[in-house]
């Protein structure tokens, strides 16, 4: 072993810093010890006990900087005092602006940034609550992303929020457009004078779709959650909602999207549209026409019909809009491919409405709609993994999401299940949407074009047909590219439907007999 | 305008809690967003959010606030000064020939680790109780020997914090609130008692501090009409580069220039005064424990205030790690291991040789500084193993868990900002940040010294003792 040591004759570092490199200078290769300190007796002291001291170490002073290092030959211990210097030399790059700080609590947020209007809160259902009230406190507005947050504490919160005059967005609120922001899963849709309040996610995600579609906008989506217009929160949320977008000057025709409220809640929603001033479509999912007419709302059945009525109450031509009525031709063409035993809609969904839609055209027809979400338990899915007759899944439902991400994020479940139901014999029609915009799948369509390809192929050589329905929801805008997506449908021979009224309608009407 | 239309004609600017994707959508519609740093509350402990939940009740929380109000009230406008030296038996309450006064919370000889037995030991022998450390250690075993932190005594010890009778000992006098803390004088660095070390030139440098040192400053204060102010000094060493725990250039040379003309004027010959002005210029840590001591004369005036979650001392014994906190009075202490530091060491050592973090020095986070204020001195980032930039970061996340900033103390490159000050318990476990200590690393073993230097935590159990402790204790 070589002890070799060079003096830097007045220069000074700070001893901290000589501390640090001689950490770095101890993990180069070559190096079997290094010391780098300045000729301090201290220093020189320490040297000694663990046998580094040369005489030019013995001999530098306190203003000297050494470097001394041990290795096993003269080669090594120049490699290794080239690595030193360069240890100086080295600067560190990457530099980090004041853009960074970094805040660990709302409530530290908030106070650093008074201009900060919004909070998201998507943490453990266990932590939301807390998390929501801290924001309140703070005068933001809050959007809940989280589910499993208890109703008890659902209740708090949008009573504290109602007072504070704050929306209280959710919880289990994935969808809304502020400010013509989309937060969490919203679809890019032009600004306009239609505004939403939605109990209902992809429904208020399609409605603002086909409005825009249409050739309308959006002025605000409103999400409040899907237990809003339960007995016991009472609709605290939507009657905020209608309120706010009543006083919004830049809303001329509100749109209300929920599944059927509770009765005492929708008659307090009703009362409320009643005394608004601006013209106000219900679509309750499956909702009764008679009462919604009776508070002077506008009635629409379907999710398209709402879009179209609210542009004709902004004041749209109807002889200009392009409805894409059903293709009368094609369900003809498509009864004709299918056997007789494929009697069967199989809808595999991601969107909960879009499923609830789909499922609610289908009951038009036929009794024997089988679902995870009937509201009729005789007519609820018996085993979750095995389809009855027509049989609709939305796969949000959280039997389907233990442990995984949504089905617009993930896949998988929902494909596994297409596999499975593509197999089945007694299907004519699998329908299916494929939801893009902002939080959705980079590829939704992409990731099923395989398995379709396949499936069809296989059908195909036991000798039935296969028919395919995709939906795209989503705009020109979206970060996805729309076009491309259904390209790819198209590609695999699958019928693309242009609404999720359209698609619900086409799948029932596809495997109706002898008409 | 109401906070709905204002939330409509503005587009949003989010608060964004949890999945970090939708930070990016938002970013990519051009929205502001911050993304929170967000775990749960408690490490997700059931019981402690239970408690954070008890004491945010609206009737508990006002009272809460306006005790941390106070306690930090009281730190801020505490106004330690330098009042004289003189030896412990003297001065500090319930000195006695046989005390030894050690850092942190309780502990008894036989659990002590190295660093701190290798420091008792020395300390017995430099009392002349033993002839050498065998003795030593041997009636540090018998029981006669009283064993004592020194935070009950008012006092603050660096490292070992080991204190016996002869030594010398900076008063320090709060001149708002009338109290008054102590601490032993710097043996400077490397191989000192301290560390752990105790050859017999450690003990010959005690000897000379009790002999001439000691005495010359004690003299030199005696002609010092008014005291030193250490806030007033400790905010311009601050301003100087230094963060006052790791680094202590600036407020060495402030605080023996605020000595040096009464040093002069004492009876000593010419040759003692130049070996005390060698040896404090001998190392850059000369005014480190003055800086404890100021920190702990004015966190004592701001303990025992009723509902108060400011933490009031942060002590380690090298094996516990042990908080006291301002609503639980007296020596309450809760209590967890003591942590690794991690920090660049001298050459030849290595972590495994390191001892567990140990000193009463993190009073000075406690109260603002060191860790806390890593953004003054940006000469030493490098024990944070980084960039100035990473060092204001330190600064700024401890805004997160404390209750205010000290307008007396700031720092020019954050804008003047105060140090942040008031460590809260319920801020702690609702984060999960735990406060920054800024410190130096002792051998595992007795006899060898210091290391190194670096940063370390204190272990998150002392915290959630105490904030179970206090939901119990405010009603």
């Amino acid at each position: 072993m070589l002890v070799q040591a060079l003096i830097k004759p007045n220069t000074y570092f700070d001893s901290v810093s000589l501390m640090s490199l001689s950490t770095k200078a101890n993990q180069i290769e070559e190096v079997d010890q290094a010391i780098i300190a300045m000729g301090t007796e201290m220093n020189k002291e320490v040297m000694k006990n663990v046998g580094l001291l040369t005489p030019e170490v013995e001999g530098a002073g306190a203003s000297d900087l050494i470097i001394v290092v041990k290795a096993a030959t003269d080669e090594l211990c120049e490699i290794a005092f080239k690595k030193i210097n360069d240890l100086f030399t080295k600067k560190n790059s990457g530099k980090k602006g004041k853009n960074d700080l970094k805040y660990s609590t709302i409530s530290s947020a908030a106070v650093s940034n008074p201009e900060a209007n919004l909070a998201i809160i998507a943490v453990n259902g266990a932590y939301a609550a807390r998390e929501a009230k801290k924001a309140l406190e703070n005068d933001l507005h809050v959007m809940i992303f989280s589910d499993n947050v208890s109703i008890e504490d659902e209740i708090e919160l949008k009573k504290l929020a109602h007072e504070k005059g704050l929306f209280m967005m959710g919880p289990d609120c994935g969808t809304a457009i502020i400010g013509n922001t989309a937060l969490c899963f919203a679809n890019a849709v032009r600004k306009g004078n239609i505004g939403i309040v939605g109990a209902s996610g992809t429904g208020s995600q399609e409605v603002s779709v086909r409005i825009h579609e249409f050739g309308y906008g959006i002025s605000q989506l409103i999400g409040t959650g899907g237990r809003d217009l339960k007995e016991e929160v009472g609709g605290i949320m939507m009657l905020d909602g209608i309120q706010a977008l009543e006083d919004d000057e830049e809303t001329k025709v509100i749109v209300v999207v929920s599944k059927p409220p509770a009765s005492s809640v929708e008659e307090k929603v009703l009362a409320k549209i009643k005394t608004c001033k601006k013209p106000v479509v219900v679509w309750f999912v499956g909702g009764n026409e008679e009462k919604i007419t009776e508070a002077g709302a506008h009635f629409a059945k379907m999710s398209k019909e709402a879009a179209l009525k609210a542009v004709l109450l902004a004041g749209a031509d109807e002889s200009k809009l392009n409805k894409r009525a059903l293709n009368i031709p094609l369900i003809e063409e498509v009864r004709t491919k299918l056997t007789p035993e494929q009697k069967y809609v199989r809808g595999l969904f991601s969107g909960g409405t879009l499923a609830d839609e789909a499922m609610h055209a289908a009951m038009e027809k036929f009794d024997n709609v089988y679902s995870n979400i009937q509201r009729n338990p005789e007519y609820r899915l018996k085993d979750r993994y095995t389809s009855q007759e027509h049989t609709f899944i939305d796969f949000g439902d959280d039997e389907y999401t233990q442990g995984k991400p949504h089905p617009m994020i993930d896949p998988s479940t929902r494909l596994e299940r297409f596999i499975q139901e593509a197999k089945d014999p007694s299907v004519g029609v699998i329908v299916m949407d494929f939801v893009i915009g902002y939080g959705a799948h980079e590829d939704p369509v992409g990731a099923f074009l395989p398995a379709i390809i396949e499936a069809k192929q296989q059908a195909e050589q036991e000798g039935r047909h296969l028919e395919v329905i995709g939906y795209v929801l989503g705009t020109d805008l979206d970060p996805q590219n729309y076009e491309e997506q259904i390209n790819k449908l198209l590609a695999a021979d699958v019928t693309h439907a242009s609404s999720m009224q359209n698609a619900g309608l086409l799948a029932r009407e596809f495997v109706v007999k002898g008409e | 305008m109401s906070k709905i239309s204002d939330l409509f004609k503005s587009k949003p600017h989010v608060i964004n809690v949890g999945i970090e994707s939708f930070k990016d959508d938002l970013m990519q519609q051009g929205s502001e967003v911050i993304h929170l740093e967000w775990t749960p509350p408690g490490r997700g402990n059931p019981s402690l959010i239970a408690a954070l939940d008890k004491l945010e009740s609206p009737e508990l929380l006002e009272k809460i606030e306006a005790a941390n109000q106070l306690a930090v009230e009281r730190i801020i406008n505490s106004h330690p000064v330098l009042i004289g030296y003189d030896q412990a038996i003297n001065c500090v309450p319930g000195m006695t020939k046989t005390t030894i006064l050690h850092a942190g919370p309780p502990i008894t000889w036989d659990k002590m680790n190295g660093p701190m037995k290798g420091a008792v030991t020395g300390a017995i022998v430099f009392e002349g109780l033993a002839k050498d450390v065998e003795e030593a250690a041997k009636l540090a075993a018998s029981g006669e020997i009283t064993f004592s932190p020194c935070h009950e005594h008012n006092c603050v010890g660096s490292m070992a914090g080991v204190t016996s009778a002869s030594m010398f000992m900076h008063i320090v006098e709060n001149k708002t609130y009338g109290n008054i803390a102590y601490t032993n004088l710097s043996e400077q660095l490397a191989k000192i008692l301290r560390m752990g070390a105790n050859d017999q030139s450690v003990i010959d440098r005690l000897i000379w501090m009790r002999d001439v040192f000691g005495p010359i400053l004690r003299d030199a204060m005696k002609l010092s009409p008014n005291g030193i102010d250490l806030r007033l000094m400790l905010a311009q060493a601050l301003h100087m580069g230094d963060e006052c725990h790791n680094r202590n250039i600036a407020g060495t040379t402030l605080l023996i220039q605020a000595l040096t003309s009464y040093i002069l004027q004492t009876d000593y010959t010419i040759e003692q005064k130049k070996e005390v002005f060698d040896f404090v210029a001998s190392s850059d840590y000369f005014s480190g424990p003055t800086w404890m001591a100021m920190a702990k004369c004015a966190l004592d005036s701001a303990h025992g205030i009723e509902n108060s979650t400011v933490v009031t001392t942060m002590a380690r014994n090298g094996v516990e790690f042990g908080i006291r906190v301002s609503g639980m009075p007296g020596n309450t202490w809760f209590t967890g291991p003591a942590q690794k530091v991690i920090g660049p060491m001298f050459a030849g050592y290595k972590p495994e040789d390191s001892g567990l973090d140990i000193g009463d020095s993190a009073i000075t986070e406690t109260y603002g500084f060191g860790g806390f204020a890593m953004a003054t001195a940006p000469a030493i980032v490098a024990l944070v193993g980084g960039t100035p930039e990473e060092a204001i970061g330190y600064t700024t996340k401890m805004k997160e868990i404390t209750t205010t900033e000290n307008p007396n103390v700031t720092i020019p490159v954050l804008d003047f900002m105060g140090i942040p000050t008031g460590i809260d318990v319920r801020k702690v476990i609702q984060t999960g940040i735990m406060p920054i200590i800024n410190t130096a690393i002792a051998h595992k073993d007795a006899g060898i010294g210091m290391i190194g230097a670096g940063i370390t935590y204190p272990p998150v159990e002392a915290f959630e003792k105490a904030m179970l402790a206090l939901s119990e204790n405010i009603r």
